[in-house]
């Protein structure tokens, strides 16, 4: 910068005449009107080549095809839906592998017609929600006493560090054998998915904050819990809301294993009995129902993130 | 304090701050009245903003007389603006009791931005921010107001018009101002006293005794400017000094 505003002053540093040396720096009055020489030659040169002219078209006659984004979104699904249905309608796929969509969606109308499958999800619903609040409260306080204070970072992330590298899944017999057959070890094994990606995503969300923004609250007179309220924490929401994602996602999947132990009830119950009969159109219904779910929640914390992120000014796709 | 208050806004003695026993502010003494504008020039890493973070009491590693007005407030060469609060929360951030929009909205209006108290930073343009950044610098009432390189990232239209309006706003607020800047021609538009610093002190000090508004083509101006650039180094010229 120094230097470029010393060259900017150079030429008028002669005490009176430096209008005429700026004028000196000016091409002849007829160079004025015309192209510089350079753009002239390369343009001569350049023809149909590397060198050639490009229009630059309005950005609405680039996109012809406008179909809205939400069809543009579902053809990958639907297309794969009818492959399914293609495939097991010609015999490819026999009914004792996997059910056709048509037995699915009879079996999934009747199980939400005799109440099962409501009553499985609501059960299923529950031990996320439990296991959820329970996580969220864990990580994000661990998180917080980590990202604030260095005494919490040399305690709490070490651990977490280490933690996190043990096989959660490989934790459910220990699991059984601690909290029994009940609820307990499935609630217990979705607060340890919940966890860990709400607590590094957080953390790292709070390192992740600029340090100016920090020496302005400073000035500004803001104190230790200022600091937090009105900078930490909101800086670090960013990254919060996509551990939330990640949480959410791992909720869902810790209790497809978690429903595997002994259960009496719940989407994982239906499932597992359905093994025993080989009903793989049961089967594929709670599949779908999990998916579902975690499209839902994903949907759920998108909305979220939209909402409360829409001061950021970042690149949002093309 | 409160007589020296009086007639000093900042006084400094015998500062010295080293970064690695590199004595970036060495024995560096510094005086300004209440209502004084200062600029303050010199090369880049010459301590120039270093002195400014002291004096903001952002670094204390020193070591040395520090004497400095309770009331004092910012602006520094980046906004800074916190991205999720709407430009008016910005401008009252740290003030006690409720954010009070109406009082926002007043010093808005002093830098031209009332009508923009309502949108996220990220909608402002670089001078605009600038400017909120000023506005919130002001509301604090300051005694003393530290402007590090304000207008350096701002293209040179802008960095005119932001010139000028710091020159009213000090004008109406009578508070000292210390301006750190590179730019010869900003400190002697604005300021009463230039100072030019090298090795770790105060090498030279100009007092700029032109009417306001001053001329930019006016002899006196474009004689002191070549002096002070002559000073810094990049003017006719120099002999070569030991």
């Amino acid at each position: 910068m120094s230097t470029s505003e010393a060259s900017r002053q150079q030429p008028q540093t002669p005490a009176r005449p430096a209008a005429a040396a700026i004028e000196a720096v000016v091409p002849p009055a007829s160079a004025v009107g015309d192209p510089p020489p350079v753009a002239a030659a390369r343009r001569g040169g350049g023809g149909g080549g590397v060198g050639g002219v490009e229009t630059i078209k309005p950005l609405h006659q680039r996109r012809r095809l406008q179909v809205p984004r939400p069809v543009r979104r579902s053809i990958g699904p639907v297309a794969a839906l009818l492959l399914w249905w293609l495939l097991s309608a010609t015999g490819v796929l026999s009914a004792a592998t996997l059910a056709s969509p048509v037995e699915v969606f009879r079996q999934g109308w009747d199980l939400t017609a005799d109440g099962k499958l409501g009553s499985a999800i609501w059960v299923s619903t529950q031990r996320v929600l439990e296991g959820f609040a329970i996580g969220a409260v864990a990580g994000t306080a661990l998180a917080v006493v980590a990202g604030l204070f260095r005494l919490g970072e040399d305690v709490v992330d070490s651990t977490m560090g280490m933690l996190r590298a043990l096989p959660w899944v490989g934790l459910i017999p220990l699991f059984i054998i601690w909290f029994g057959i009940g609820e307990t070890p499935k609630v217990a094994l979705v607060v340890i998915a919940v966890t860990f990606p709400l607590y590094f995503n957080i953390y790292a969300g709070i390192r992740g904050v600029d340090a100016q923004l920090v020496e302005a609250g400073t000035v500004l007179g803001l104190g230790r819990w200022g600091q937090i309220r009105h900078i930490v924490l909101p800086g670090a929401l960013p990254g919060a809301l996509v551990g939330l994602r990640y949480a959410l996602g791992s909720a869902w999947l810790a209790l497809v294993f978690a429903e595997q132990i002994n259960a009496t009830n719940g989407i994982g119950y239906l499932m597992n009995n359905a093994e025993q009969f080989f009903e793989t159109d049961v089967i594929v219904v709670c599949l779908l129902v999990y998916a579902v779910l975690g499209l839902v929640t994903d949907l759920l914390v998108r909305l979220c993130t939209t909402y409360l992120l829409s001061w950021r000014a970042t690149f949002d796709g093309a | 304090m409160t007589t020296t208050a009086q007639t000093t806004a900042v006084r400094v003695r015998g500062l010295v701050r080293a970064f690695a026993g590199n004595r970036v502010i060495d024995g560096l003494d510094l005086d300004i009245r209440p209502g004084e504008f200062v600029a303050l020039l010199g090369h880049s890493g010459c301590g120039k903003s270093t002195l400014l973070r002291i004096l903001a009491g952002l670094d204390r590693d020193i070591e040395g007389e520090v004497t400095v007005p309770r009331r004092r407030a910012v602006a520094f060469q980046a906004p800074r603006l916190l991205p999720w609060k709407r430009v008016w929360r910005n401008v009252v951030l740290g003030l006690p009791g409720r954010a009070d929009r109406a009082l926002a909205e007043r010093y808005l209006g002093e830098v031209g931005l009332s009508q923009r108290a309502a949108v996220w930073p990220k909608t402002l343009s670089g001078g605009e921010a600038q400017r909120v950044s000023l506005a919130r610098a002001l509301v604090r009432e300051p005694d003393l107001l530290l402007l590090d390189e304000p207008f350096g990232a701002l293209d040179a239209l802008t960095r005119a018009k932001a010139q000028r309006l710091v020159g009213e706003l000090w004008a109406r607020h009578n508070c000292g101002v210390l301006l750190v800047t590179h730019d010869v021609e900003e400190a002697v538009l604005l300021a009463d006293r230039v100072l030019v610093m090298r090795d770790g002190g105060i090498a030279h000090q100009a007092v700029v005794d032109l009417p306001r508004p001053r001329d930019l083509g006016s002899s006196e101006f474009v004689a002191l400017r070549t002096a002070l650039l002559g000073r810094l180094g990049v003017g006719e010229p120099q002999p070569a000094r030991s």
